[in-house]
């Protein structure tokens, strides 16, 4: 009897204990690469909330509730990837925080769309805004946004008569090369060598040799981290002299790290940068991620800790945990610095979910990317 | 003309470093005939053993390479001789394949979590200087890695065909029976072959990650290439496993300048039906015997 009387008790007393943890708490599944060819950028995201919910929590949670973030490793597979976004909603997230590969996201946001479960995603594919989700949410600009802005820099800084094109063909870089050949063509830039190169691929060799041979005014490189780095590498073994320019990826901390000298000289559009340190709130993340990680944090770990902040920002305006109600507050909203300090920029989202603020031109100098310009936000 | 040398040179640099990894697949087959499946991840390893040493020992480059060849040359040399080849051989060569499969997973499960997913950055060798040749640049490194490939190939031959040890070895591979018979210690010739094959899958190791970069994943593409190079070439032949490592380094480079970028990644696959349907021993390989 005694021993009965006692189970009973220990039962209803850890249930009492689950539940008020769950009731103290609320979860962001942040599902992301954190193997596999887009760990570099998933790493950072992750880091990014890291910090963030940290802040958060240290600022009472989110309408009182602890942040509490379950962490998804996606292995760079789409498919893996939507299985992992309806794990994260199964085990009671509340917001979706990844993923940064286009190709993922495509297949993952349907899930979360099915759900009613906002999402906000590291991928700049135009594709991802343009399906009618009302749940996604861009953490930075999409291509169809960033690589215009560099068309100024091609026509009027480099002068350029001719280009060349060095994409990785996957969702990410289709889509920037897509945009990028109509904003040549608007331009009046003629694009004299077109080279694709598969994901993860490791021999640039005939890339770069194709380039050198059509000798462009300069090469648009569009690829995701790994594959920019190893571009770079032959580029400079093969002496490729002609201007490297590249969107956000391309003068990447992880970029310089892996490439080393050979990053020196390359010129990017970033929609963020740890290095645009006379924005005070990126300065301080910048600071504290170093601090806490012993390493400097890229565009996505800045995207990862907007896209928790905003979070905690936007249901706070709402006043309850409701996905519905939280996505239709994000369509055409403008968050302020001076009142939302974390959201480091002054940000707003269309009805898509596409995002715009101001970005960088940054170029490698010394090992470092340097701010050279600043374009306003389109 | 400038783009062809360029692509050429390329080509067989990558070539030279697919063939030592490609021999290191003919030297295990002579040996336990068996395919080692986690020959890639013999070639991803030592690169991190190399990393780990100037990271955690605070070793300069150089003393950690020595190092790093010592450790590849203990651990995927001796011990998987030792641990996995010698217990599994006498169950057979298909579950002596399973083994290497399962070893191949596990090296590279084991780095992605006891050192990182991320790609690391590996120094060079040699120094980034270039040469101008009939208006081509060609990069020092693509040719030091050529020279040096080419230089271990011709020692190597010329180790087991003119030294006692290597016709021990070559006999050991005939005829293990016959050869013990005759006074040669099958064990170590065995012994030997192995350590060869861990030497130059850390060779490969250090002439490839500076350009691949340091990374658990990279030895599945790198296995699966070497691999057809030794079957295109003749699985039981050394000069078979060079000659298919550099036409594959070279046709590769060929179609992603000359024919299709997107489609170069099936190149080999096309090459290796080509070979099997035309010539099954492979291009310099011979239907019978077994000679290292």
């Amino acid at each position: 009897m005694l021993r009965k009387t006692l189970w009973i008790a220990t039962t209803a007393l850890l249930s009492a204990l689950g539940t008020a943890h769950a009731a103290d708490t609320v979860k962001l599944g942040m599902v992301a690469e954190l193997s596999g060819a887009g760990a570099p950028a998933g790493t950072n995201w992750r880091d990014g909330i890291k910090i963030a919910a940290e802040e958060i929590n240290a600022e009472g949670g989110i309408l009182g509730k602890k942040v509490q973030i379950d962490e998804y490793d996606t292995q760079t597979d789409p498919q893996v990837s939507r299985a992992l976004v309806q794990k994260a909603i199964d085990g009671g997230a509340y917001v979706i925080l990844g993923t940064i590969y286009s190709g993922s996201t495509m297949v993952n946001m349907l899930v979360a769309q099915q759900n009613s479960m906002p999402q906000f995603v590291g991928s700049e594919s135009p594709a991802v805004v343009q399906k009618g989700n009302p749940f996604v949410f861009r953490t930075s600009s999409g291509a169809q946004k960033g690589v215009p802005a560099l068309t100024a820099y091609f026509k009027d800084t480099l002068k350029a008569k001719t280009v060349g094109v060095a994409w990785v063909n996957n969702e990410f870089g289709k889509g920037g090369h897509t945009v990028f050949l109509k904003e040549m063509e608007k331009a009046g830039i003629k694009v004299i060598a077109d080279v694709p190169s598969e994901q993860a691929q490791t021999d640039y060799a005939a890339d770069v040799a194709k380039l050198k041979q059509a000798a462009p005014d300069a090469v648009f490189v569009y690829m995701n981290q790994e594959e920019s780095a190893r571009f770079l590498i032959e580029a400079k073994k093969q002496s490729l002299a002609m201007p490297l320019v590249g969107e956000v990826t391309l003068t990447e901390a992880k970029v310089i790290e892996l490439a080393a000298g050979s990053a020196e000289g390359a010129i990017a559009h970033v929609g963020l940068t740890a290095t645009a340190t006379d924005v005070p709130g990126i300065a301080a993340f910048a600071t504290k991620f170093e601090a806490t990680f012993k390493r400097k944090p890229t565009h996505d770990a800045i995207k990862g800790y907007i896209g928790a902040w905003t979070t905690k920002y936007v249901t706070e305006m709402v006043g309850k945990f409701d996905g519905e109600a939280f996505s239709t507050r994000m369509h055409g909203l403008c968050l302020k610095v001076a009142d939302h300090p974390k959201i480091l920029m002054d940000t707003c989202w269309d009805d898509t979910g596409e995002m715009s603020r101001p970005s960088f031109m940054v170029q490698v100098k010394n090992g470092t990317p340097v701010v050279i310009g600043q374009v306003p936000a389109n | 003309m400038s783009q062809f040398l360029q692509v050429m040179l390329s080509g067989l640099a990558t070539g030279s470093i697919y063939a030592l990894v490609a021999i290191g697949f003919t030297l295990v087959w002579q040996a336990a005939q068996t395919v080692n499946f986690a020959q890639g991840e013999f070639v991803m390893l030592p690169a991190f053993f190399v990393l780990a040493a100037m990271k955690l020992l605070g070793m300069p480059f150089w003393s950690a390479l020595l190092l790093g060849l010592a450790i590849s040359l203990l651990v995927l040399g001796l011990l998987f001789k030792k641990l996995i080849v010698e217990p599994i051989l006498p169950h057979g060569g298909i579950t002596l394949i399973i083994a290497t499969m399962a070893l191949g997973i596990l090296l590279k499960e084991s780095v992605k979590e006891f050192y990182s997913a991320e790609a690391q950055p590996f120094p060079s060798l040699f120094p980034a200087r270039h040469l101008d040749f009939h208006g081509a640049v060609l990069s020092l490194q693509d040719i030091f890695n050529l020279v040096l490939c080419l230089a271990i190939v011709v020692s190597l031959t010329l180790f087991l065909n003119r030294t006692r040890t290597g016709r021990c070895m070559q006999a050991t591979a005939q005829n293990p029976a016959v050869a013990e018979i005759l006074g040669v210690n099958v064990k170590r010739m065995i012994l030997y072959t192995f350590l060869i094959n861990a030497g130059l899958a850390a060779i490969a190791s250090f002439l490839i990650t500076p350009v691949y970069l340091a990374k658990f994943s990279n030895g599945e593409s790198l296995g699966l290439i070497a691999f057809i190079a030794a079957i295109v070439g003749g699985f039981n032949q050394i000069r078979g496993a060079l000659v298919g490592g550099l036409l594959i380094g070279v046709l590769d480079n060929l179609t992603a300048t000359y024919v299709t970028a997107e489609y170069r990644a099936a190149l080999p696959l096309v090459l290796l039906i080509a070979v099997i349907l035309v010539r099954p021993q492979g291009l310099l390989g011979t239907k019978e015997g077994r000679a290292v």
